[in-house]
């Protein structure tokens, strides 16, 4: 009997060997839903941006007679996007040296343990609503600030123009100042979020060229961790600003406004946002009124995208110098 | 005398590398040249028994020293005398603790959270571990290069030389910190390389420039001690001749100790070589021997170190 030792059939050319369409079908499905939810947002941004212009526009065309004060949009306007930014920037002001100190106790100075439950807790702060801040604002911290912080101010630095006292302080705390104080609690949580994970990304390889020449541990902050971290909580900042210059809730229900452009953060007369403007008119108003709120929304509109903008190119610059 | 000769120990030659040996051998030669002038006792004649401690100041002694990461000793027991005015190199497989070691030198392990050592490390009279001594202040005399060239990449190349003396004194005159930018990046072989572009970012410069520049940044602060770690590991050849050539300069005023996992380099430029190994996972590392590099390469005293330099390790 002869063995045969050559196979026994060639096989039939397997079509799937290479050409197969394996796994294809639920790559064709993912990419086409994650295009869809892509196309979604810059379809809600622009259905957004279309509404503010097309709604905003008769502002600048239609009669002027339907409105109470007949000033120009720009008069109009001016007050509330300097209390807008105003408002903010103090916000962060505030706001960033604390979440900076945080970040860097957390990420560096913290036991391990305490670090987890101290993160835990401030993303917790980002969870209240705005609501609840604006009612605590106006219940808790402005009585206290009016009875003892700004008297004080008043007193020791009236000189500077923010604290004048030429005007009265306010004695209900309904300020500037508790406002972006409020706001800066607000937006402390993201700022050091932010900081934190730059923070903790510094190359261990940094740290430690700064102590081996001899760097205390503040030092090795100073000369590696900062430098290293320093686009990123700029644009942590940056989200910040951007949280803060939208807050509507916590300012209508703290800030007692005025119109106007006011440099003095303690008094009575304050200059209002833009944001909290548009939540206290827009049940009063009607016919082109209306169409100037909206406005103004396109105006808050463009702020924050020019801040978001600024924050994208910040972080994209500074990240690219600094590699591992 | 001619301590070159022992690159013709034939282990010791690597055929990929053939080609560069005979430039090391007139660096070497050159550099033997110029010891003589300096009346280096170590380098004098090869009468001179390496081993036997000099009595020079930045001598390291190094007694019966333990090293723990918590529950996990890393090391044990290691004595060891470590002159001046000489390249002390530290060899071993990975993971046998020569790291954790040279590390323990500047007390720089301690940035591992957990870690302590028993045993005592004299410099100048001065235990490191001794009560009351500030690891901040044992840095500062005691510098180290690491593994892969680390210049703070936002600090221009003038300011990564002037990093550390910025932090020991605050306020430096113009005139002052451009001499001592000069004279360390000289003393590190780089000023020619990079002296038109001083206020580039250091990370614009090739890998073994920014080694060079690391030294540069270690020595401006006028250290007693060199630690090197694996300083050539990342760098391409004609990059680590630079270095070692430049190390045989250092050697002239510094205490240097080097760990390598490139015994060739170590034959090439160390004066004394000490073997460390691990019997296996999670024991710790110890010195097996150390002694004259010329006589661990040719006929070492122990058979765990022949078997590792001939490559019959593991």
């Amino acid at each position: 009997m002869i063995t045969d030792t050559a196979p026994q059939s060639s096989p039939a050319p397997d079509d799937d060997f290479l050409g197969g369409d394996t796994g294809k079908l639920g790559d064709r499905v993912f990419h086409g839903l994650s295009l869809g939810a892509a196309a979604l947002i810059l379809a809600t941004l622009a259905a957004v941006a279309t509404f503010l212009f097309k709604e905003g526009l008769p502002t600048f065309t239609g009669d002027k007679s339907e409105l109470d004060n007949t000033e120009s949009f720009v008069s109009y306007v001016g007050p509330l996007v300097f209390g807008t930014i105003y408002i903010s920037a103090l916000a962060l002001l505030i706001a960033t040296p604390i979440a900076i100190a945080v970040a860097l106790y957390i990420s560096h100075y913290s036991p391990k343990k305490l670090s987890h439950t101290l993160g835990y807790f401030i993303d917790i702060l980002a969870a209240i609503p705005s609501v609840v801040y604006g009612i605590w604002g106006i219940g808790v911290l402005a009585p206290i600030l009016s009875r003892s912080l700004y008297p004080w101010l008043d007193d020791h630095a009236g000189f500077l123009p923010f604290f004048g006292s030429d005007v009265n302080v306010s004695t209900s705390g309904r300020t500037m100042l508790t406002v972006a104080i409020v706001l800066a609690v607000m937006i402390l949580p993201i700022i050091t979020a932010i900081s934190r994970e730059v923070f903790l990304q510094t190359p261990r390889l940094h740290e430690e060229a700064s102590l081996a020449l001899g760097a205390t541990r503040w030092e090795v902050i100073r000369q590696a961790v900062l430098p290293y971290g320093r686009s990123g909580v700029i644009s942590g900042a940056m989200l910040g600003l951007g949280r803060a210059l939208g807050e509507t809730m916590a300012v209508a229900i703290i800030l007692s406004p005025a119109d106007g452009y006011f440099w003095n953060v303690i008094t009575n007369s304050n200059s209002n946002t833009i944001a909290a403007n548009i939540a206290l008119q827009f049940p009063e108003s009607s016919g082109l009124e209306v169409n100037r709120l909206i406005a103004t929304g396109l105006v808050l509109f463009i702020i924050t995208f020019g801040v978001n903008a600024i924050a994208r190119k910040i972080a994209n610059a500074g990240f690219s110098g600094a590699d591992g | 005398m001619n301590r070159s000769a022992r690159l013709i120990t034939p282990h010791l030659i690597n055929p990929h590398q053939s080609t560069q040996t005979p430039t090391i051998q007139n660096g070497e030669a050159h550099m033997t040249d110029s010891l003589r002038d300096t009346a280096t006792p170590t380098a004098q004649s090869a009468a001179v028994d390496l081993n036997a401690p000099v009595d020079l100041p930045n001598r390291i002694d190094v007694t019966d020293l333990n090293i723990f990461y918590g529950d996990f000793q890393a090391v044990e027991g290691v004595s060891m005398t470590i002159n001046p005015r000489s390249i002390t190199a530290l060899i071993g497989p990975s993971g046998c603790g020569k790291s954790t070691f040279l590390r323990s030198l500047n007390r720089m392990h301690e940035v591992i959270h957990g870690a302590y050592v028993q045993g005592s490390v004299v410099i100048n009279g001065h235990d490191l571990y001794g009560p009351g001594v500030d690891p901040v202040a044992v840095r500062r005399k005691i510098g180290m290069v690491f593994q892969r060239p680390n210049p703070f990449p936002t600090m221009s190349i003038a300011d990564n030389v002037l990093a550390g003396k910025r932090l020991n004194s605050r306020r430096m005159s113009k005139p002052d910190a451009a001499e001592l930018v000069e004279k360390s990046l000289r003393g590190a072989n780089l000023w020619n390389e990079v002296k038109d572009r001083l206020d580039k970012p250091g990370s614009s410069l090739s890998g073994g420039q920014q080694q060079r520049l690391c030294i540069a940044r270690a020595i401006a602060v006028s250290p007693d001690v060199l630690l090197m770690d694996e300083p050539c590991s990342a760098l391409d050849p004609i990059s680590t001749l630079a270095i070692e050539e430049l190390m045989l300069d250092l050697k002239r005023s510094y205490n240097i100790v080097i760990v390598t996992h490139n015994m060739q380099q170590a034959a090439r430029v160390s004066d004394r070589t000490g073997f460390f190994n691990i019997k296996g996972t999670g024991k710790p590392g110890k010195l097996i021997e150390m002694d004259a590099t010329e006589k661990i390469f040719s006929n070492p005293g122990e058979q765990e170190t022949q078997d590792y330099i001939t490559g019959r390790f593991g």
